[in-house]
């Protein structure tokens, strides 16, 4: 399946779901706003090792995607209600095939002030992770398996996930 | 029968991505996906959420012909 690429909206916050790569650049300028001073932009990457995992080369991302935009726009309706002076919000993620290196989930955020516009990305990012119905599988050089970094899809309370602490790997 | 949609690691142990299968309840609908599917599918379902028409459901929901059951394994996006 190949999505048609990703377009902002004329109006409210630009989310979406593709198979093609995400338009970073575009993101962070269609957030730009006269009043906005700051903009934060926090792209999730493929990396190169998983926990217990060396030498990752892919990853396949599946989706419920009939449920992706819609619980995207639940984490969107709530960082809106904290933090009431938020200017633009982006929340784009990929699916399909991707390898090390491309980015696979774009939030952007713009706020008149720069500590809202990092808690604003922090909050989409964490809950995200633990509300979207999208499961990765890796390729590694040892194999290939799902994700063992899974959460729980917890219903959407609006309450902030915990965040999880790095496992060091070697 | 009530459709039943599998994602991820429970796709995978099914084999199909989809299936119909009878019950008035989730709980019906899903100990039947268990009988077909046996128990690797069975192990990823007690770490599953169900979701009927995108809402998490319980084992006491009704589910009709036109609902969408899915089972939710641990998600991974980001």
């Amino acid at each position: 399946m190949t999505h048609p690429p990703l377009a902002p909206p004329d109006v409210g916050d630009w989310i979406g779901v593709s198979d093609q790569a995400l338009p970073v650049d575009e993101a962070w300028k269609w957030a730009s706003l006269a009043h906005c001073g700051g903009i934060v932009t926090f792209c999730g990457l493929v990396r190169d090792h998983s926990e217990h995992r060396p030498g990752v080369t892919s990853l396949e991302y599946e989706a419920y995607l009939e449920y992706v935009v819609p619980r995207l726009t639940e984490v969107a309706t709530q960082a809106r209600e904290r933090w009431s002076d938020l200017g633009r919000l982006v929340l784009l993620h990929r699916v399909g095939m991707l390898s090390v290196g491309d980015v696979a989930v774009v939030v952007t955020a713009s706020t008149p002030h720069r500590a809202e516009s990092f808690e604003t990305a922090r909050f989409c990012i964490d809950t995200l992770k633990h509300t979207l119905p999208i499961w990765k599988h890796e390729t590694w050089e040892g194999g290939s398996e799902w994700s063992a970094c899974a959460h729980d899809a917890s219903p959407f309370d609006g309450s902030v996930p915990p965040v999880q602490q790095p496992t060091k790997t070697s | 029968m009530a459709r039943l949609l599998l994602f991820g690691p429970a796709r995978e142990a099914a084999g199909v991505s989809q299936t119909f299968l009878p019950g008035r309840h989730v709980s019906d609908v899903v100990a039947a996906a268990e009988e077909c599917f046996g128990a690797d599918f069975s192990r990823i379902v007690t770490v599953s959420r169900i979701w009927v028409n995108g809402d998490d459901a319980g084992p006491d929901t009704l589910v009709n012909d036109s609902d969408e059951i899915a089972v939710i394994p641990p998600v991974s996006g980001g």
